[in-house]
């Protein structure tokens, strides 16, 4: 049993704190049948439920990468105990040799040999150059193998686990939503006598009705998606032990864990980003549109000053210089991880500054129709004070448009770290994000013969996130649209 | 029924919408014809399907919406069955449509030229020089002057009258045979209602053009129409001409109609229709309005009565075999609130006693003098005041406890405005606003908070005035914890039962949402919220105009019997004389910020002396044959606020002006006890 030291990093906890407020909004919700119908509306949607899938599986990498420590290093039994300087997450536990089985440089995906030649001492021959064997990628292989049939086997294995278990999963969601429609059924004053089935067309025709999409929630497409996913990514998680599956960098490191460590990046900065944004967006666009006067002008010059600064321009000049600061003060941190994880809090919180202003103007707008409609003034006709009333009666009607927003500014902000990090003022150097990869691997587009695979893979993970939550966020534009309700 | 030399004869006509995998029936088998020359009213409720059958026949149905079956035929052209781009020649040209809303309808962004040219050109190939002189010609006829100059104008640079005389500019364009007017005046005030009419039946009687003419105003009907088809729910239900329509109507809901009209000669309640029309999903089998009607018979549940001829030329849709003798009695039982016993009534103010209620003798509960609310207008980059709106120029007036004053006035003469600032809740520029004794006026925080318990307003739109994401019960309570801290948590549910009980709804709807309730129970819902604070006053800010007729006279049932119960003054803003005449006491005309004519009901509508009072009395379309007398048709529309004129406001349009109404403004005058008149030379009696 090894010993460990559990490191909390300040994003680590925003990161929990998020998931325990989404929880709290989730409870929220339930309790507002406007709002739970909206979401059932989503929760309908095939297109958004199969987007939703595919975030939740990067959502659940992200938080198995939020969970940090520091492992003991090996000493004298009775010593103080020594903790290692590298932070490791849960994520790095279970990715094991990933981390650790580094080659010497550039290797493609799938490759037993190196991409460079290279000059080689072989007994008997003197002086070879030639592709040296890698040292940990497809290290089990005999001369004489090949490195198709083995991972095609090895790929073949795993894609009938994957099927296995979506199969499992199916016919258990499907008998769970048979149960529930039963029982809600059976409430029903005209229940129906219950049908006597054979076991196999009690497995069957509950299939049968999740395949045609006859339940509320769209599991017909959350289940193909998750066969999608189980397809992809149990072969890659089989045949990552054994091989670089997306190659390696000019380092050595493999390309599939630098992927899977991108991605908490990118969810920090989507959402992480918008706690800054928020506060900032809705109490100032409220206040502007709902007291109008000095205040309305004094947010509107501000929000207009920040608008006219170049966006690119004043995030480099702040992440210079919380560099600055963060080299000036080495002593406030204890580790490397520590010292990136400011910056990436920091870059955060730029964004948001600069960020808040679209969604400001939006609310202002809404809020000075609201404030005129009449329920706002029946209301101030009762005396209700203005605080009151924009708790009880503008910000629920402005839910809609806040949750529209977010979800359509996440895939921006992701979009936005790569750009930030391509050219400089993104996160850490020693942090890997998809900005990083991508910025790392620009060069290597210009060499014979190329090397594609660093790019690929941060632009297929990427898009993947993006599309994701472009297709999410569609779904809930489609759920909020006030036409609908 | 359709004649085969008929203009344009629809036979058993059904659209419907699909809305997801349902399809709902919206019209379903409508039959009528209309000659040449002749104008056809489809009267009916909104929801009943009256515009989409206009819709269907035009072929420009919304794109859920589908032809399940019937025939158009239209100059012996079966319309239905036309390709869409044959279709278009006749859009516009021999078929042509005009608009409720003429603000909507015109494209703001392009002149009236253009927009009659488009016409003009499209139907007849007239351009340059030749569709100019058509255009203005066209212009001329429709009544505006310097047609010229107007050609080049946008349509934001025309009032709502001239909008709708344009955009009928723009249907005779086409030289239309038949011209489609859905709800033509709706959105324009009385007078210019009656030039708009006025308008159509002259380019009627000239060119010799039929009129479908698709109202819910029994009013315009009688003013216009030689034929009328009801329609409920989605069937024509009886179609009779002019004169067997008024004076015998047939069918129960055409007589419940007319039951729910208000007006002086009531003296207890307005007959109501119980509950509401079925909605498309579930409509019932047998007949449709058989859920509400005071004739009921069980055949009526079973069996769709058939569509014939009751008496020539008289078609009916009822199975009922002779008409009703009397339909003044019978209805609205159901619809009735219940009689809140006295335990209900805890909360609320006890009654004031009959005696002594709004003698002359006691003390008005609120007095209004020299009420002034002007709006700065800002220019520029420093918004500098370069001028004022007088919204609100000068108005004094005095309500009794008790007692129903009506503000009575066209649109933009600033009488929502008075409502307004009588609460405060638009700060009032001079003047003072006594409650009870107590100066409003530069009131604030705890002191208003106070005062506004003995005030509350109802508003006009029951769809904008209820927080859509609220429970009913939270919108009641609402004034209850900002203002009657009193009633402790718990109570409040039991004041909120009573609330809804006695204002006639089900006290299972305080757990409900506003919008699973429609208009006229919407409106309920509001009066109940103002009254949870036992306000001696309620400002109702047309709380009917919003509501189709039969759900008006429920409301209009229940504010009379609120009054009596609670002893409760209304301050009354309305356009509509019929309401001022069931519920008023007392009426004050407004014209441009100012009162022109105020008294005791009874003295103002019998015996206006304001010329102003007097047109706007006879430009109110009576539904009624024996409407004869002279009318009174008043030029132009109201000025802006913004530039009254100067002088006496009204004299630009007075038929009476003379020099000294050119040069100053008329003091207001006692002509009689109680009944003062701003003007110089007021009517003889």
């Amino acid at each position: 049993m090894m010993d460990f030291q559990i490191v909390v990093l300040w994003s680590d906890v925003l990161v929990w704190l998020l998931l325990a407020a989404g929880i709290g909004l989730a409870a929220l919700i339930a309790g507002n049948p406007p709002l739970l119908a909206a979401w059932r509306r989503i929760g309908a949607n095939r297109v958004g439920m199969a987007a939703a899938t595919v975030l939740l599986v990067f959502v659940a990498i992200g938080f198995l990468d939020s969970l940090h420590y520091r492992a003991a290093l090996p000493g004298e039994p009775g010593a103080q105990k020594q903790y290692a300087v590298t932070v490791l997450s849960l994520l790095d536990a279970l990715a094991g040799p990933l981390r650790t089985e580094n080659e010497k440089t550039y290797s493609a995906p799938f490759a037993t040999r190196l991409y460079a030649k290279e000059t080689l001492e072989v007994p008997g021959l003197g002086t070879v150059r030639e592709f040296p064997r890698l040292q940990h990628g497809g290290k089990h292989l005999g001369d004489d193998e090949t490195v198709a049939a083995d991972a095609g086997l090895t790929a073949l294995r795993y894609a009938i686990l994957a099927g296995l278990i979506w199969l499992a999963l199916a016919v258990g969601v499907a008998l769970a939503e048979d149960r529930r429609r039963r029982t809600e059924d059976s409430q029903l004053p005209a229940a129906k006598p219950p049908q006597i089935d054979s076991p196999l067309s009690s497995v069957l025709r509950p299939l049968n009705r999740l395949w045609r999409g006859e339940t509320a929630f769209a599991w017909n497409a959350v289940l193909l998606t998750l066969l999608a996913l189980l397809l992809v990514a149990l072969p890659l998680f089989g045949l990552s032990g054994q091989y670089h599956v997306f190659g390696t960098d000019k380092i050595g490191q493999d390309v599939f864990y630098q992927t899977l460590k991108s991605v908490r990046v990118a969810l920090i900065i989507g959402l992480v980003t918008t706690l800054v944004t928020l506060p900032l967006a809705v109490l100032l666009g409220i206040a502007a549109g709902f007291f109008r006067g000095w205040v309305d002008d004094l947010i509107q010059y501000l929000y207009t000053v920040l608008n006219s600064i170049p966006g690119v321009l004043l995030i480099a000049a702040a992440v210079l210089m919380i560099q600055v600061l963060i080299d000036t003060h080495q002593e406030w941190f204890a580790t490397a991880a520590e010292r990136a994880d400011l910056r990436l809090l920091a870059l955060c919180f730029i964004l948001g500054i600069t960020g808040w202003t679209s969604l400001c103007r939006l609310l202002r707008g809404e809020t000075l129709k609201l404030r005129e409609l009449e329920y706002i003034q029946a209301a101030t006709a009762f005396g209700a004070s203005s605080w009151r009333i924009i708790r009880r009666h503008i910000l629920p009607n402005l839910m809609h448009l806040i949750i529209i927003s977010l979800v359509m500014d996440f895939s921006g902000l992701v979009l936005a770290e790569a750009v930030l990090s391509y050219i400089g003022i993104g996160v850490d150097p020693t942090m890997t994000s998809f900005g990083t990869m991508i910025n790392n691997a620009r060069m290597e587009l210009g060499r014979e013969p190329v090397v594609w695979w660093s790019l690929t893979a941060a632009f297929a993970a990427m898009f993947t996130l993006v599309l994701a939550a472009n297709l999410f966020a569609d779904a809930v534009r489609d759920g909020f649209d006030p036409r609908t309700l | 029924m359709p004649a085969d030399n008929a203009l344009l004869s629809v036979i058993d006509l059904r659209l419907a919408f699909r809305a997801g995998k349902a399809t709902l029936t919206a019209v379903d088998g409508v039959s009528f014809a209309i000659d040449r020359g002749e104008t056809f009213a489809l009267l009916g409720e909104s929801g009943c399907g009256k515009s989409v059958t206009a819709q269907g026949i035009l072929r420009l149905l919304p794109p859920a919406g589908r032809v399940l079956g019937g025939a158009v035929t239209f100059a012996g052209e079966p319309l239905l069955a036309l390709p869409e781009t044959a279709m278009r020649n006749w859009r516009g040209g021999r078929l042509a449509m005009i608009f409720q809303e003429p603000a909507t309808s015109l494209n703001p962004v392009l002149t009236v030229g253009r927009q009659i040219g488009e016409t003009l050109e499209r139907h007849h190939g007239l351009t340059g020089e030749a569709a100019r002189q058509r255009m203005s010609e066209l212009l001329r006829q429709v009544g505006i002057a310097d047609p010229e100059r107007r050609l080049g104008e946008y349509p934001f640079q025309l009032s709502g009258g001239m909008k709708q005389r344009v955009m009928i500019a723009i249907t005779l364009a086409g030289e239309p045979e038949l011209l489609i007017a859905d709800e033509p005046t709706t959105a324009l005030d009385v007078t210019v209602q009656a030039q708009i009419l006025d308008l159509l039946s002259g380019l009627q009687a000239a060119r010799g053009m039929a009129i479908l003419l698709i109202t819910h105003d029994l009013g315009v009907v009688a003013r216009m129409a030689q034929r009328i088809g009801v329609m409920y729910a989605g069937e024509l239900v009886e179609v009779a001409g002019r004169q067997a329509f008024f004076a015998q109507p047939r069918h129960p809901y055409t007589q419940a109609l007319f039951a729910a009209l208000p007006d002086g000669r009531q003296n207890g309640q307005l007959a109501t229709l119980p509950g509401q029309a079925p909605s498309l999903a579930a409509m019932p089998p047998g007949c449709r309005f058989a859920d509400r009607c005071a004739a009921v018979m069980p055949l009526c549940r079973e069996q769709s009565p058939d569509w014939r001829e009751a008496a020539a030329g008289h078609w009916l849709r009822c199975h009922l075999k002779a008409p009703l003798p009397s339909w003044e009695r019978g209805w609205g039982e159901g619809e009735r609130p219940l009689p809140p016993s006295s335990a209900d009534l805890h909360p609320l103010p006890q009654p004031l006693s009959h005696q002594g209620r709004g003698e002359s003798g006691s003390p008005p509960l609120l007095e209004v003098a020299a009420l002034k609310v002007h709006f700065p207008i800002r220019q520029g980059i420093l918004r500098r005041a370069v001028g004022q709106v007088r919204a609100v120029d000068g108005v004094s007036l005095a309500i009794l406890p008790g007692r129903t004053l009506a503000l009575v006035g066209e649109s933009g003469c600033g009488k929502t405005t008075v409502g307004k600032a009588l609460l405060q809740l638009i700060p009032p520029t001079a003047g003072s606003v006594r409650l009870a004794g107590d100066e409003l006026v530069g009131l604030a925080g705890r002191q208003l908070r106070a005062a506004r318990r003995q005030m509350q307003m109802v508003f006009q739109d029951p769809f904008a005035s209820l927080d859509p994401r609220q429970r009913v019960g939270e919108i009641i309570s609402e004034g209850m914890s900002a203002l009657r801290r009193d009633v402790a948590a718990v109570d409040r549910q039991a004041v909120i039962a009573a609330l809804l009980r006695q204002v006639g709804l089900p006290v299972e709807a305080a757990e409900r949402f506003p919008h699973e309730f429609s208009g006229g129970q919407r409106q309920r819902i509001a009066i109940a919220r103002a009254l949870a604070v036992q306000p001696q006053l309620l400002i109702c800010d047309e709380p009917t105009s919003a509501l189709d007729l039969s759900v008006q006279a429920q409301i209009l049932n229940l504010l009379k019997q609120l009054q009596d119960e609670l002893g409760i003054a209304y301050l009354f803003i309305t356009h509509n004389f019929a309401v001022v005449r069931y519920l008023a006491h007392e009426v004050a005309v407004m014209y441009l910020g100012r009162i022109v004519e105020q008294g005791a009901a009874a003295d103002v509508l019998q015996r206006p002396r304001h010329p102003y009072t007097q047109a706007l009395l006879s430009a109110v379309p009576e539904p009624r044959l024996d409407h004869g007398g002279q009318r009174i048709r008043l030029p132009g529309e109201t000025p802006s606020p913004a530039k009254p004129p100067g002088g006496c406001h009204f004299h630009p349009r007075c038929p009476r002006a003379a020099a000294k109404c050119r040069e100053e403004y008329p003091e207001a005058t006692a002509v009689a006890a109680r009944h003062r008149v701003a003007c110089h030379y007021p009517l003889e009696n």
